[in-house]
């Protein structure tokens, strides 16, 4: 069996260097070119009417207008007439048209009419006794479920735990079949429990789930020795990404697609395109060079890609460019879900925390959304929590980056930090108190990384009790926050070809996100192979490649760089087969380093790399690594990870304006293979976590229902003037590298929104509850505290 | 081939709403012409150009080019749809993010904000410019080695930001440099080596 394992610290020239990113060049000459910048001749521009209502039905449309207007190709109703719209800015009509203004032209001539419903947009603690169980499924929530594109599996266990309120006859199973609903969906209906009692009861925006607990929560609270209440949260905020969410489809025949998406999933996208554009997935290519950002939100084609193929399939099949403008992207493209809580924590004088009980509520959209992993990081023994999910219409949540963990990181961390700070504790010593009550495997990272942290920020000597570091109106205080994440690593095939005149290509069907994925792949094979990392050709982003696994959940370098490892050994042990008689020794006994195969005892008796491949043949040799593949261990990849995060703030008390001064990352991610791109993770996160700490939100406007700052001007991300001093230090040595690699994406960014809440928290004295943490709202804090 | 068009000052475009009103009402009655017409406006005599596609010349990295485009037609937009030129970046479209930025005459500009009409005469400089021979320019490899770009969707914007400031003010601090980019935006968070860069050519330049 080959040693597949990666090599020993000695062996490893190349992994775990500091190495530039290998798009870098192309990158910063322009020359990179992303989806929005295809620009294929003939190239059709693609624009949509959107919803101005936040919730309406559809009463009429009228495309005649912009039919006949002169350069307009295509127009398609995305949304047909009776159907409901559940957000502002979700789309009802897309045209394509010879150039953009005609396109803009276009939509303005379409005349829709609606019938506004009553909406619900804010996510505010919800009323008492609003929130219900949820019931039986009625036929007009299946259908706004199919509007919504809610995935065929969330909706067919909704079905299986809340049964139906009609009778699931042929011909009704036929006319949800011809509005979307899968094969899996018409069998849950089929076996669905049938409530026709319950049929006119109105829906509630608020759901409840079922409380949960854990131990003995009333006894602990009637026991504890103090108790800290207090009320802690975030908002919906957006990924914003840089290049907007879109594609351009094009028909190379009559039941052939080519699709440029800007995805974070291209071996995934044409199996989510075959049902609704009717061909099978094997006749879509897709295809993409760079992606400007994702975060978490680029995983599907989304109705715009869908319409606008639909859109190409009128005009003929020339291309159809549909990238969302900035508004769009902002409103519909990404949200990550709110989650707020009011706390209870209990615990003893000495700081041991024995009991936690939440009421949380929070809204993803029309799906409503689920509870954040509260408490987060710390397995408290005693717990009492409940969750209500607001269902409302500020359009549809999607993953952003660490789902739902730097939510549970503000609540929890800002709960526990308020405990330390009602017993004049630390918070490194209180949460090294508390250390135990994390995951056994973890405990000794996050004191070692505690450690190294507190000595990086100067934590001993700056950190002052709540309120006591005041001079004037300028309040300093430092913060911390603890977090994890899984890892692990996707399914990945990777093609590995030598060919017979040295010349090295790998195939893959991933992506890189900007998170250096393709540098990851060609460290890894070059590494292996003892060759340099220009000497081969690597080909991602397109469907003719092996597929790989979505870059989603810090899975791609642990998916990428396994599959890559085996294909090298696999393709370096087959071409020493080949070479071993010339070099008169046996496979085994040779190697291949600096571009040389040798004899390993005997460096004389070598060839170089092209000499060797000569061996090969008239065929070039190609091999298929795979991940996961447990015919050939050890697995390579690995999940669980701890990080720590601290930030220094000065907040101006008489302004209510909060500057980081300064911030400490300490992480764990297994086997690094590249240093610099690891390290460049974790001051991204950083920065991101103070964009969102001080800045996001998606605010929406109570009455239209729609989002009052969807531009870059008011949805403010973090600038160059406002990043301090970053420090980030990765934890590397025999135990972390023993662990395989993980990804690094999620877990740094989930700590600097916590940490810096209870900075603030520490500076002023005060707990300023909600992020973003806005001069009005720590105004607000402060204001409570003085009239207090 | 219209002739340049008169800057708007920084107040106001040069046409007051009413004088606007005017204007269009003219347009719609008239016959569209190719190029422009001149009206009287307030007493002034002012250019229309369209409805429609009208002749446009750019001059971009020294080379002169001839296009066909609306009169609402942005420079970003030229230089990305028409000219291929897609290193400049449309992102907020509308001056907030300088995903965008080029050099017109030596200065730094939007191009999303700046039309195709008004950049006439004026020689343009997009990042596709700055790499000579194969070589990257000083300041791209110094973004390339500090490891400046993620997604790098912003990465031009800010190349172009960076060598514009540095040309215009070499003795500029590190703080100076801070304040005068605050005009671009990165979402992946990049700042940690834009900082390095610009630390890089400040201690050279000290």
């Amino acid at each position: 069996m080959p040693d597949y394992s990666w090599p020993q610290p000695e062996n490893r020239n190349l992994i775990g260097k500091r190495i530039s990113r290998v798009d870098s060049p192309v990158k910063v000459s322009g020359r990179a070119k992303y989806t929005y910048d295809y620009n294929p001749t003939g190239m059709l521009y693609g624009k949509i009417l959107r919803s101005p209502h936040a919730k309406a039905k559809i009463v009429s449309i009228d495309t005649s207008a912009a039919e006949k207007m002169p350069g307009v190709k295509a127009v398609q109703i995305a949304q047909k007439v009776g159907s409901t719209v559940q957000w502002a800015g979700d789309e009802v009509v897309a045209v394509a048209a010879i150039d953009e203004a005609t396109a803009e032209d276009a939509i303005r001539a379409i005349k829709v009419t609606y019938q506004p419903l009553p909406h619900l947009v804010s996510d505010a603690e919800p009323p008492a006794g609003a929130a219900e169980m949820p019931g039986p499924l009625s036929f007009d929530d299946l259908e706004d479920m199919l509007d919504n594109q809610v995935r065929p599996r969330e909706m067919a266990e909704q079905i299986q735990q809340y049964g139906i309120t009609f009778k699931p006859d042929d011909k009704t199973l036929e006319g949800l079949k011809s509005d979307g609903a899968s094969d899996d969906v018409l069998a849950a209906l089929r076996a669905a429990a049938v409530h026709e009692d319950a049929v006119s009861k109105p829906k509630s925006n608020y759901s409840k789930a079922a409380a949960q607990t854990q131990g003995e929560p009333d006894k602990a609270f009637s026991d504890a020795e103090i108790v800290s209440e207090g009320i802690y949260g975030a908002p919906v905020i957006t990924h914003c990404c840089l290049e907007s969410h879109g594609a351009t489809p094009e028909w190379t025949d009559d039941d052939h697609l080519m699709v440029h998406i800007s995805t974070q999933n291209v071996s995934g996208i044409a199996g989510q395109m075959a049902d609704p554009i009717g061909i099978p997935a094997a006749n879509i290519r897709v295809h993409q060079d760079h992606v400007g950002g994702g975060f978490g939100s680029k995983f599907g084609p989304d109705r715009w890609t869908i319409v606008a193929t639909q859109l190409s399939k009128k005009a003929g099949g020339k291309p159809v460019r549909m990238m969302l403008e900035r508004n769009s992207e902002l409103e519909v493209a990404g949200c990550r879900p709110s989650a707020y809580a009011r706390v209870k924590v209990a615990a003893k004088k000495d700081g041991t925390i024995t009991g936690w009980q939440s009421q949380s509520w929070g809204t993803g959209g029309p799906g409503g959304g689920g509870m954040p992993p509260i408490p987060y990081v710390f397995n408290i023994p005693n717990q009492r929590k409940e969750h209500t999910a607001i269902h409302n219409n500020i359009g549809p949540a999607r993953a952003w980056r660490a789902p739902n963990h730097p939510q549970a990181a503000v609540i929890t961390m800002g709960a526990l930090e308020d405990v330390a700070a009602k017993l004049n504790m630390d918070p490194v010593d209180f949460f090294l108190k508390n250390i135990e009550l994390t995951t056994k495997d973890r405990q000794n990272v996050y004191r070692e990384e505690l450690a190294i942290a507190s000595d990086l920020m100067g934590w001993k000597n700056k950190w002052k009790p709540r309120g006591q570091n005041v001079s004037g109106n300028v309040a300093r205080g430092l913060g911390l926050s603890v977090h994890t994440w899984g890892g692990r690593g996707h399914a990945s095939d990777c093609d590995l070809t030598l060919h017979p005149d040295g010349s090295v290509d790998i195939k893959m069907g991933t992506q890189d996100i900007g998170t250096g994925t393709r540098t990851t792949i060609l460290i890894v094979a070059a590494d292996t192979l003892g060759i340099p990392m220009d000497a081969i050709n690597l080909f991602i982003g397109d469907t003719l490649y092996p597929p790989s696994g979505g870059s989603g959940g810090s899975t791609t370098p642990g998916g990428v760089s396994s599959s890559t490892r085996r294909a090298a050994v696999d393709a370096r042990d087959a071409l020493f087969e080949k070479v071993a008689p010339a070099l008169n020794a046996q496979p085994a006994d040779l190697e291949s380093v600096n571009g040389t195969v040798r004899v390993k005892s005997d460096h004389n008796r070598s060839l170089s790399w092209k000499q060797a491949c000569s061996k090969l043949g008239a065929m070039p040799l190609t091999v298929r690594g795979k991940n996961p593949d447990k015919s050939k261990p050890p697995d390579l990849t690995n999940s669980g990870v701890g990080g720590v995060g601290m930030a220094e703030v000065e907040v101006d008390t008489d302004t209510g304006v909060v500057k980081v001064k300064k911030m400490v990352a300490v992480q764990d991610c297994g086997l690094i293979i590249d240093l610099k791109m690891a390290e460049s993770s974790c001051y991204g996160a950083m920065v991101m976590g103070i964009s969102y700490a001080l800045f996001e939100e998606k605010v929406m406007d109570q009455a239209t229902g729609r989002m009052l700052n969807p531009n870059m001007e008011f949805y403010r991300l973090a600038g160059l003037n406002d990043i301090p001093e970053l420090v980030v230090h990765m934890m590397t040595g025999k135990s972390y590298d023993e662990r395989g690699v993980i990804g690094l994406g999620e877990p740094p960014v989930v700590s600097p929104g916590a940490a810096i809440s209870n900075a603030v928290a520490n500076a002023t004295g005060v707990r300023v509850p909600f992020l973003p943490l806005t001069p009005d709202r720590v105004l607000a804090a402060l204001g409570q505290k003085a009239g207090a | 081939m219209p002739d340049d068009v008169k800057k708007p000052t920084e107040e106001s475009s040069g046409v007051s709403r009413r004088d606007f009103l005017k204007i269009s009402s003219i347009s719609a009655a008239a016959v569209p012409l190719i190029g422009t017409r001149v009206v009287e406006a307030a007493g002034t005599p002012v250019k229309v150009y369209g409805p429609g596609r009208v002749p446009v010349e750019l001059t971009v990295n020294g080379k002169k080019h001839s296009l066909q485009v609306e009169p609402r037609v942005t420079l970003l937009e030229a230089l990305r749809d028409s000219l291929d030129l897609t290193g400049s970046k449309r992102v907020c479209d509308r001056a907030e993010c300088g995903a965008c930025t080029v050099m017109m005459d030596n200065k730094i500009v939007y191009a999303c904000s700046v039309l195709a009409l008004e950049a006439q005469g004026k020689q343009i400089t997009t990042v596709e410019a700055l790499m000579q021979g194969g070589k990257l320019h000083p300041v791209q490899q110094a973004f390339m080695d500090h490891d400046a770009s993620q997604c790098g969707f912003c990465t031009p914007g800010f190349v172009v930001a960076t060598k514009a400031f540095l040309d215009k003010h070499p003795k500029a601090t590190a703080e100076d440099i801070r304040r005068g980019m605050s005009g671009n935006l990165c979402r992946c968070g990049t700042y940690h080596g834009i900082q390095k860069v610009i630390a890089q050519f400040t201690q050279k330049g000290a």
